[in-house]
């Protein structure tokens, strides 16, 4: 297990560079540039060139990008132009702010994503997969911005059961139940499209393993039905459920940056779109690179868990 | 069947967990305390030191936590004492004397006198000043006048000027003007914007990313305490969203309310505050090549053009019609003869047939948004509709904000005929010598995009700059209006006001023409 671990790490690096070689080349090509940004309507040539002079980047792109690589091996996201701070301090802070956000949403569809698929598939046809169905093919289509924004205008502007947007409470709170208020619509208005996929994939998975010769062996032994169901179908179905679970991981992260705009959630989503608008390179370079490195992460967890379930994978 | 009774405790369970979760969410008191004062901002600021920013949202924490040597009186764009409790001008108008107020000192407790303000300029303009490096400093530029400045005794400070310029002092009534203490910037160095100290009615308590801005009341101020224990400026950048947050009571003040927004404040919880500010919408014609080098087509587009119908249906009423190149918020330089250009489409039919541009075919650049634009695309388009309806044929070409500056500031040549743009300026110098002159042209490194050349234009810019007299400056931009609206190099469509939306709870609110948000004497019940 420990070598197949280090092989996936070891594969992981020219993946790292060959993504910091594209956020560069993108940030590069794309048009305006930050001194523009900043100056605005002031944005003279001899201004816009004393700006950059004073930002390096007059400097050849080559010489910039080993400067930018060399400084991040070292540990160093060099410092943002538009929020004049160091980048790595502006990205840990808005990460934990994500992964909260984004955590919670995964957990909460996994869990119900898969529930939902067993339940279905236990009950093929039945009234419980037809209502299943309808509300995950209804969660699929609805958009999760405008879902965030529906959420918003009943929950807390009509019933005020909730706090519109914002992490803490602008005023005292900061505390857990302050947090789980705030945290509650934009983590379910996040999940509910991953849910719904969650739920169809599981459900296809469930039936074929339900299908299969072990099962039928397992009940003809008079195995009791709820340990077939979720000890021998769900683990083996759990084989192919989990890749998309890796997958989803993705997906709500992306997400989270549509549904951080919407309920003002101070991550680092939010924090990437203000990036591109201002061109403030370093910070989407650096911010870009480091969100990278966590989904390389997490999908060699993934590939780990898979191995783990299904030796036979790990060749 | 077992499994059947399991998936019911399963969802038992489930419901159960959820009630229990519903419980910690008990209904949310989000009105905010007493003397606290929460405001919604349109962004994260950049900085909070006042010589590195450029934006009004910035602007707005800025002018409350520091003062400048001079500062414009409520309610208009003139400058009064601040920092400076006089100043006297040379004759030539290229020394400013200031005498500085007395026993001011700054947040961190430092001393504010002559020497503070000298490190301030010094920062900002000598390269090799030993704090030049927390820069950079974009709007540095607005102080390139200045020769010299020097502390004559610990109260008296002298600009020299290396020739006449009389924004000189609305410049310093500007944010990038705002006075810092040096003994901060020495301290935090370039993190400085994130622990800023001023002289100004509140000082600053912490700044968390993306979720607030505190500052709290000074009681040292020099002008009276504030009416407020603080202030907490809250970053909520979806228009939406900060509508929610102010139904909701949220916050207590709201600012840049969307149009299509304010008629859902109509009611007695709120007042909606309205104020023209500096500002101009209008569409760069390109004056060297295509049909709008004929003074008549360009005159045709601005009768063409249905202005009241743009501030009326695109706008909902949040701007007024622009009648030439000055906006009406600087009230004395303004010249109150003009007309706005009457919508009038028989009479662009007459003045195109007149210049057989009959049918002429145009391409328009767009913006997708940006500082000042309001509704771009809408106002695009309803543009579009109605040049078609005299005969034009109009194409857009739409682009991002970045993207946008970067086509449309080296000029229109060989690529569009005309181009939308908007500006907010604090002097009424500052857009058509930098935007209408022949030395402005975009190679020269100006903005005059449309290559608009009239040398009786220029001699009045250049001869206002240097005069010292207001009501001879005020008589020259005044004239210099009156030929830039005949000759049309653009199509004056919309001055902005700029709204703000408050609470019943907030007393004393007021918006000043500026933009700025100065909130020293509102009161917060």
């Amino acid at each position: 297990m420990g070598g197949y671990i280090l092989k996936r790490l070891i594969s992981a690096i020219p993946v790292l560079l060959g993504i910091t070689v594209i956020v560069f080349l993108i940030m590069a090509m794309i048009p305006g540039d930050p001194a523009t940004a900043i100056l605005g309507s002031y944005a003279t040539p001899e201004n816009v060139a004393r700006l950059n002079r004073h930002l390096g980047l007059d400097e050849p792109l080559w010489k910039q990008y080993f400067i930018w690589l060399g400084n991040l091996l070292q540990g160093d996201f060099g410092r943002s132009f538009a929020l004049n701070r160091p980048v790595l301090d502006e990205i840990l802070d808005r990460f934990s702010a994500t992964l909260i956000l984004a955590g919670t949403a995964f957990v909460l569809c996994s869990l119900l994503g898969i529930l939902a698929g067993v339940v279905s598939a236990a009950r093929q046809y039945g009234l419980a997969d037809k209502a299943i169905t309808f509300v995950v093919i209804l969660g699929i289509s609805v958009p999760s911005f405008f879902l965030g924004m529906m959420m918003i205008l009943l929950f807390a502007v009509q019933l005020r059961w909730f706090p519109v947007s914002g992490m803490y409470s602008i005023w005292g709170g900061g505390d857990l139940p302050d947090l789980i208020r705030h945290l509650s619509m934009p983590a379910l208005a996040l999940s509910v499209v991953a849910t719904g996929v969650i739920a169809r994939l599981s459900r296809g998975a469930m039936l074929e393993v339900l299908r299969q010769d072990f099962i039928r062996t397992a009940r003809a032994k008079g195995v009791h039905e709820r340990r077939v169901i979720w000890g021998h179908a769900l683990r083996a179905a759990m084989v192919s459920i989990i890749p998309v679970l890796g997958i989803q991981a993705g997906f709500v992260l992306s997400g989270a940056v549509y549904i951080e705009m919407v309920f003002q959630w101070p991550g680092v989503g939010r924090m990437l779109v203000d990036g591109i608008l201002k061109r403030d390179i370093l910070l989407v370079q650096g911010g870009v690179v480091f969100i990278a490195a966590c989904y390389v992460g997490f999908n060699i967890i993934v590939d780990v868990a898979q191995a783990w379930l299904d030796p036979r994978i790990k060749t | 069947m077992a499994f059947s009774s399991l998936t019911r405790r399963g969802f038992g369970v489930l419901t159960a967990a959820l009630l229990a979760s519903s419980a910690l969410v008990a209904p949310v008191n989000a009105q905010t305390p007493p003397g606290v004062l929460v405001v919604g901002q349109i962004a994260e600021p950049q900085a909070l030191d006042p010589h590195a920013v450029t934006a009004v949202n910035d602007f707005r924490i800025l002018m409350n936590i520091y003062d400048g040597l001079v500062r414009y009186a409520s309610g208009t764009l003139e400058v009064e004492p601040a920092l400076a409790e006089s100043w006297e001008i040379s004759e030539d108008g290229t020394i400013y004397t200031f005498a500085l107020r007395e026993g001011v000192s700054f947040h961190d407790g430092s001393a504010f006198d002559a020497e503070a303000v000298v490190w301030n300029f010094e920062r900002m303009l000598n390269e090799d000043h030993p704090y030049h490096e927390t820069g950079p400093f974009p709007l540095s530029f607005f102080f390139s006048a200045i020769e010299t400045v020097e502390a004559v005794d610990d109260l008296t400070v002298r600009f020299t000027l290396n020739e006449p310029y009389a924004p000189f002092l609305s410049n310093l009534a500007y944010p990038t003007g705002l006075i810092v203490s040096p003994a901060g910037v020495m301290e935090h160095g370039a993190d400085f914007g994130r622990n800023p100290s001023g002289t100004g009615a509140f000082q600053f308590a912490e700044w968390r990313s993306n979720e607030r801005v505190v500052v709290t009341r000074n009681d040292e101020y020099w002008d009276g305490t504030a009416g407020t224990e603080a202030v907490i400026f809250r970053p909520i950048t979806d228009a939406n969203t900060r509508v929610a947050e102010m139904l909701a009571g949220g916050i207590d003040v709201m600012v840049e309310v969307p149009p299509v927004a304010v008629s859902q404040f109509q009611g007695d919880a709120h007042t909606v505050h309205e104020q023209a500010g500096p500002h101009l919408w209008f569409l760069i014609l390109n004056a060297k090549e295509g049909p709008f080098a004929d003074q008549r087509v360009r005159q045709a587009a601005n009768y063409a053009i249905n202005k009241e119908a743009l501030v009326n249906d695109v706008l909902e009423g949040t701007a007024t019609i622009a009648a030439g190149p000055t906006p009406p918020a600087f009230a004395w330089a303004y010249n109150e003869e003009l007309e706005p250009y009457p919508y009038n489409p028989d009479r662009a039919r007459e003045l195109l047939a007149e210049a057989g541009a009959d049918g002429a075919s145009l391409t328009f650049y767009v913006t997708e948004g940006g500082s000042g634009m309001l509704d771009p695309i809408p106002m695009g388009t309803a543009i579009q509709a109605d040049l078609a309806a005299v005969g034009f044929d109009v194409t857009i070409e739409t682009y991002e904000w970045n993207t946008f500056l970067g086509r449309v500031n080296p000029g229109l040549e060989g690529k569009a005929d005309m181009a939308q743009m908007a500006w907010m300026t604090n002097d009424p110098d500052t857009l058509p010598f930098l935007a209408l002159r022949t030395d402005a042209f975009p190679d020269a490194g100006g903005f005059n995009s449309g290559y608009y050349s009239n040398p009786e234009v220029d001699a009045l810019l250049e001869a206002a700059r240097v005069e010292t007299d207001q009501d001879e400056r005020a008589r020259l931009y005044r004239e210099m209006q009156a030929i830039v609206q005949e000759d049309a190099p653009w199509v004056f469509v919309a001055n902005w006001m700029q709204n703000a939306v408050t609470s019943d709870a907030v007393e004393n609110f007021q918006l000043e023409p500026s933009f700025f948000l100065l909130l020293k004497d509102v009161v917060k019940n």
